[in-house]
């Protein structure tokens, strides 16, 4: 098991970790922090993946995926922030 | 090269790790994104530098260096923009909180609209029932 390997298997425990926290909630505020904690994790697992397979051609996903992550959180908190509860 | 490569990307993942354990233990919104904010934006960040140095050729440095750039731009963004509206949307705050500036600022603004104070109070339960 390379370093990498380990790297990934901690970035998995991480987004298992906030997946948990995305299920128990309580609020959809606490669930767009935990998706955003995820996709970090994606983000990272795919870098480190592309160091892996030694392509390039993933650093494209990882700026794709940065970009579409943030998009997701603000329109994700436009949506939380109106609602009055 | 290797080393620091494999340093830089064990410590950014040991960072996104910290921010997973941070939002499942913080008791309130504003602290979990506290933790997803700086602990999860640095440690990406790192993982990134480090692929950097482990590629080690000129077109991988420079799109890293381009996600680089773009994770510190746009995680303190989205950590404040999901923040603003926890609050907005009335999350309870953790008991311990004892400043909170904005309240006096949406209780003027609601009762120059007319509307009623819907903020709820701070409870002290860590999770209610929805």
């Amino acid at each position: 098991m390379s370093l990498l390997d380990a790297d990934l298997l901690l970035l998995a425990i991480a987004f298992a970790i906030s997946l948990l926290r995305a299920v128990r909630g309580p609020s959809v505020a606490d669930r767009a922090v935990a998706a955003d904690v995820g996709l970090y994790a994606i983000v990272a697992a795919i870098t480190l993946l592309a160091v892996r397979s030694g392509s390039t051609a993933f650093i494209d996903v990882v700026l794709i995926a940065t970009l579409l992550g943030f998009l997701a959180t603000v329109a994700l908190s436009a949506l939380v922030g109106r609602r009055r509860s | 090269m290797t080393v620091i490569g494999h340093a830089l990307a064990f410590l950014g993942v040991a960072f996104v790790l910290l921010a997973a354990v941070g939002i499942l233990r913080f008791p309130d919104v504003l602290t979990r994104t506290s933790a997803s904010t700086k602990a999860a934006g640095l440690g990406v960040a790192l993982v990134l530098a480090g692929a950097a140095f482990l590629f080690g050729t000129t077109e991988a440095a420079v799109k890293l260096t381009l996600a680089v750039a773009l994770q510190f731009a746009t995680a303190p963004v989205s950590g404040h923009v999901i923040g603003r509206a926890a609050y907005r949307s009335g999350a309870p705050l953790w008991e311990g909180t004892h400043t909170d500036e904005l309240r006096p600022y949406y209780a003027a603004r609601e009762a120059a609209d007319g509307e009623p104070a819907s903020r709820a109070p701070a409870t002290p339960d860590d999770d209610p029932p929805a």
